[in-house]
């Protein structure tokens, strides 16, 4: 409901072409700054966010350009669904693993920077001269009765072909996702009997330690928990001297009572 | 407004995508980096609807948007098993058949 009437809104504000154009030029150079600092930063993380920026100022204009679906669809994919997965990328390869500034082959940045810029021209000068007088259709015969069911009316006609092989595209995606993710074990799963074993012979508390602000050093309930003492050994407080009942006089020896079948 | 203005926009930010692959040696910026050369040309082809007057354009972004979506599973799970085995994301370090 919410979302019909932001769509409703956004086309009211698309007809008034100043109110496009005036998006358009604040939106526009935000999109291109986002681009060149996701390319220029160091950081991989802060590559991403200026990414999800750039992905949103796009989002927005496929509102304004009386497509609405596409526009929800990319928050909801590209910086929802896409870059959620890549910041996870991120946080596993590790975000410490920062991009070399080495340049492998001599010369290289250079020509890429030369070439890009060519290629810029090249893109923009000439086809630019020869699109610049066109005048817009409009998309408001085609979008009569509601752009997204104009849309699925077109996706379940025309292309329901490519609908149906992309959506095998998709559960091979995953299929693949999940075998390439796969890990086979090094030497078998690890039993609890040799997990006890390790923790035994690494020496120290087997039992787990209590949290901070508990006076007690088993964590069995027969154990009376000291209080806190005015200690000389801020370290363990329940050990210093005649506390009542720590476990400097417990009956359970460490490692054999109820705290240690934990 | 003229619709040309978000075709000059897009051709930048393609540039921009491209000159990045180029430029960046950490495979996930590449990889982002492709990103947004996919979504220039989405913009283009949103703005090509808009101009003609179909939506088909709109369709073909769709469509591209999926794809994109299944390729970003693919590209992060092979850069995951390559940074398993190799300990680094750097495309320079995956030079095995070079020599």
């Amino acid at each position: 409901m919410n979302a019909a009437i932001l769509v409703q809104a956004a086309g009211e504000f698309t007809r008034t072409s100043g109110g496009e154009a005036a998006t358009f030029w604040v939106l526009a150079p935000v999109a291109v700054l986002a681009a060149l600092g996701m390319v220029l930063a160091r950081s991989a993380v802060h590559g991403a966010l200026l990414l999800v920026v750039n992905l949103f100022c796009l989002a927005v204009f496929y509102l304004l350009q009386d497509a609405p679906f596409l526009g929800f669809v990319q928050i909801i994919v590209y910086t929802g669904a896409i870059m959620v997965l890549f910041l996870f990328v991120l946080m596993l390869v590790g975000v410490d693993s920062a991009d070399s500034l080495v340049e492998t082959l001599r010369g290289q940045r250079m020509a890429a920077i030369v070439l890009g810029a060519g290629f810029a021209g090249l893109l923009v000068f000439p086809i630019g001269g020869v699109i610049s007088g066109t005048k817009a259709a409009g998309l408001a015969a085609a979008n009569n009765g509601g752009n997204i069911q104009a849309i699925a009316r077109l996706l379940f006609t025309d292309y329901v072909f490519a609908f149906e092989i992309v959506s095998a595209l998709l559960i091979i995606a995953a299929v693949g996702a999940m075998i390439l993710a796969h890990r086979e074990r090094a030497g078998g799963k690890i039993t609890q009997k040799e997990m006890l074993r390790r923790r035994f012979a690494a020496g120290g508390p087997v039992t787990p330690v209590p949290g901070p602000g508990v006076y007690a050093r088993p964590q069995a309930a027969d154990v009376t928990p000291a209080l806190p003492p005015a200690s000389d050994d801020p370290g363990h407080p329940g050990d210093s001297g005649d506390s009542a009942g720590g476990d400097a006089d417990s009956p359970h020896p460490v490692g054999a009572g109820k705290g240690a079948a934990r | 407004m003229n619709p040309a203005n978000y075709l000059i926009l897009s051709a930048l930010l393609f540039t921009i995508g491209a000159v990045g692959v180029l430029l960046r040696r950490n495979a996930i910026v590449v990889f982002m980096c492709v990103e947004l050369m996919l979504n220039a040309a989405n913009l283009t082809l949103v703005t090509f609807s808009r101009i003609n007057g179909t939506l088909d354009g709109q369709i073909i972004a769709f469509f591209v948007m999926v794809v994109a979506a299944a390729e970003v599973v693919i590209g992060l799970a092979v850069i995951l098993t390559i940074f398993r085995t190799r300990r680094s994301a750097s495309v320079d370090d995956v030079n095995l058949l070079k020599y």
